[in-house]
């Protein structure tokens, strides 16, 4: 069953991605991408992460990728047209160091195994005192000041976005 | 279970398509939107590391991404509609000035 | 029977019934909205069709059915034809975590009413929720129309303005009741200050004004239906829209109605909780219907609300209703969360 699950958010996720790259029409990307954060959530619910499930399509899926619709709505750039030079150089030199990188991910996560340190959350512990408060628990704690710090780039991002797309006078 | 090994290999999977995603296109809203995949795709392995490992980092980690994706992504568009309105394209060839 | 198959039954009918009553509730909301439009005007409606007009909806139905099947030239196909489906189906998949009855014992088995019971209930319905307005946006793009793409990127802007005061309103709510699960907050509502029940309306009146502003703004209706907005955009991410494919959009949209205010039910006004009750000697089957009941009369008065602020209020210009939420609500919203944290710490 898990399995099962497994392959068909994984399959949609690596189609949908590709699609993603292969679009002429950003719309149609961005939607692709949505449906690849979306098997992403599905994917996170088989691994007991249900919060991070959630979060995943409530600010990617919701808010980031609407932000992107809009824009690319926004610049109506339509189609992108075939150009005359295509860089057939580059491309081809960067497909074949992404396929050989690929290959040195895939070979090294199907020969090591994991020897990390095991910590107290096992799947049972979380199903108790439930996935969101265990996560809570630790965000609070061992992990305030990263929090703090992430809401200070947030502060700054909304600056910088104000400032940049403000029309000058 | 499905073992860890599986997990990793598809966000493996999903970075390369980012990463070749960011090398062949040259449309900025594009390429901004592999960087994104690639980020989803190291999200993924943070998660399954989290699972099996037993241990929630993970997961924190994968909170804080999503912020910074957040506000990258808040800026980078608030960029891409500036350099819009001076150039009138997304095509990256033809954002070569320094300047302008 | 095993188990197995009794639970996928028991879920089949629960399924079955909750859809039934949404397609209801969109049927009695038909009527109600247009009659209530009349009375507010001082007009009789449509009461041609039926007993008072009570088979209008029927009438528009059949309607909106025999209609031609129109695909402007120019759409993009695929995405012109899935905007409204996705939209509909949206619209449903999200009522899916709202508890309409508490436990019932039925055959020796506790049933639960309520579709599904996630420990995250609040959050899937904010994801959802905020995945609707992709079956707006992709409509008003892909009709390759320019009233449409108006009215779809003013909803993009404005969902993504009011949904961060919708999510922040509700904080307030989470920090009394410790428990994204809607059960749980009903269970904390259904306790007592000596006489008066433990409503959070009672703790949460401002999180109560935020939400309901900001809800009516998340269901596009009047003051708030920008992305409409008949006069300026003819009907804006609708226009290309006709037959049936339009009839998706209007159910749709009443869905979102109906399970905003179940939610707001929910939220602040003790779900399915009847006050002073429990002191009565009740058959639990009874009271379970009861509650049920007082359920549904709940919602429908919200549903009432919506309708009397639509043929009330005027509609806001577009910057007046960004400046709004950022500007008001948000603050407010900020200021209300800060207040309860302030307020638990010194009362225990």
């Amino acid at each position: 069953m898990e399995l099962t699950l497994f392959v068909i958010f994984g399959a949609v996720a690596v189609a949908s991605a590709f699609m993603v790259i292969v679009s002429r029409n950003p719309v149609v990307s961005a939607l692709f991408l949505i449906l690849t954060f979306f098997c992403l959530a599905g994917l996170y619910v088989l691994l007991n992460a249900q919060f991070i499930a959630a979060l995943q399509i409530i600010v990617y899926a919701g808010a980031i990728m609407v932000l992107f619709v809009f824009v690319v709505m926004l610049l109506r750039t339509g189609k992108e047209a075939r150009r005359g030079y295509r860089l057939i150089f580059q491309k081809s030199i960067g497909i074949i160091f992404v396929v050989l990188f690929l290959l040195l991910l895939g070979s090294i996560t199907l020969m090591v195994s994991v020897t990390g340190m095991r910590g107290p959350y096992t799947a049972e512990a979380v199903r108790h005192i439930g996935n969101t408060q265990a996560f809570a628990s630790v965000l609070f704690t061992d992990y305030l000041y990263p929090f703090e710090i992430i809401s200070v780039l947030l502060l700054a991002g909304i600056i910088g976005a104000v400032v940049l797309a403000k029309r000058k006078r | 279970m499905v073992p860890l090994s599986y997990y990793l290999l598809l966000s493996a999977v999903l970075f390369s398509i980012g990463a070749v995603g960011v090398l062949i296109r040259r449309n900025v809203l594009i390429m901004f939107m592999s960087i994104e995949l690639m980020l989803n795709a190291v999200n993924l392995s943070f998660v399954a590391f989290s699972r099996f490992l037993d241990s929630l980092e993970g997961q924190v980690f994968v909170f804080l991404v999503m912020a910074v994706a957040a506000a990258e992504v808040a800026v980078g568009l608030a960029i891409i509609i500036c350099i819009f309105r001076n150039k009138a394209t997304v095509n990256v060839d033809e954002i070569n000035l320094m300047k302008g | 029977m095993s188990p197995f198959w009794i639970d996928l039954i028991i879920m089949l009918i629960k399924v079955i019934v909750v859809m039934g009553a949404l397609l209801g509730g969109v049927v009695v909301m038909v009527v109600v909205e247009r009659r209530g439009a009349g009375f507010i005007q001082g007009r009789l409606g449509p009461n041609r069709v039926g007993p008072w007009g009570w088979l209008q909806p029927i009438a528009d139905g059949i309607k909106l059915f025999l209609k031609e099947e129109f695909i402007p030239a120019q759409a993009y196909k695929p995405l012109y034809l899935a905007a409204p489906a996705f939209f509909m189906f949206i619209a449903f998949v999200t009522f899916a975590v709202i508890p309409f009855g508490d436990k019932v014992e039925l055959f020796g088995r506790t049933i639960q009413l309520q579709i599904a019971d996630v420990n995250i209930g609040i959050l899937y319905i904010f994801a959802f929720a905020s995945l609707g307005v992709y079956g707006i946006v992709i409509a008003g793009w892909s009709s390759n129309n320019k009233f449409s793409l108006m009215g779809g990127l003013r909803s993009a802007a404005q969902m993504i303005s009011y949904e961060v005061a919708l999510g922040l309103s509700i904080i307030g709510v989470l920090m009394v009741g410790q428990s994204l699960r809607l059960n749980d907050i009903i269970g904390m509502q259904t306790q007592y200050w000596s006489y008066l029940p433990r409503w959070n309306i009672f703790i949460q009146p401002l999180g109560f004004l935020i939400f309901l502003i900001a809800a009516i703004a998340e269901v596009n209706r009047i003051p708030f239906d920008l992305c409409e907005a008949e006069q300026e955009l003819v009907v804006g991410y609708q226009v290309e829209y006709g037959s049936m494919k339009f009839a998706m959009y209007y159910l749709g949209e009443y869905t979102n109605l109906i399970t905003f205010s179940a939610l707001i039910v929910v939220l602040f006004f003790g779900g399915w909780h009847i006050p002073w009750i429990e002191g009565l000697n009740i058959h639990p089957l009874l009271l379970a219907l009861l509650q049920v009941v007082a359920f549904v009369v709940k919602v429908f008065a919200f549903l009432w609300f919506f309708v009397w602020v639509r043929w009330t209020f005027p509609r806001f210009r577009y910057d007046q209703l960004m400046r709004f939420g950022w500007l008001v609500l948000l603050p407010l919203a900020i200021f209300n969360i800060f207040v309860t944290g302030v307020v638990m710490v010194l009362i225990p």
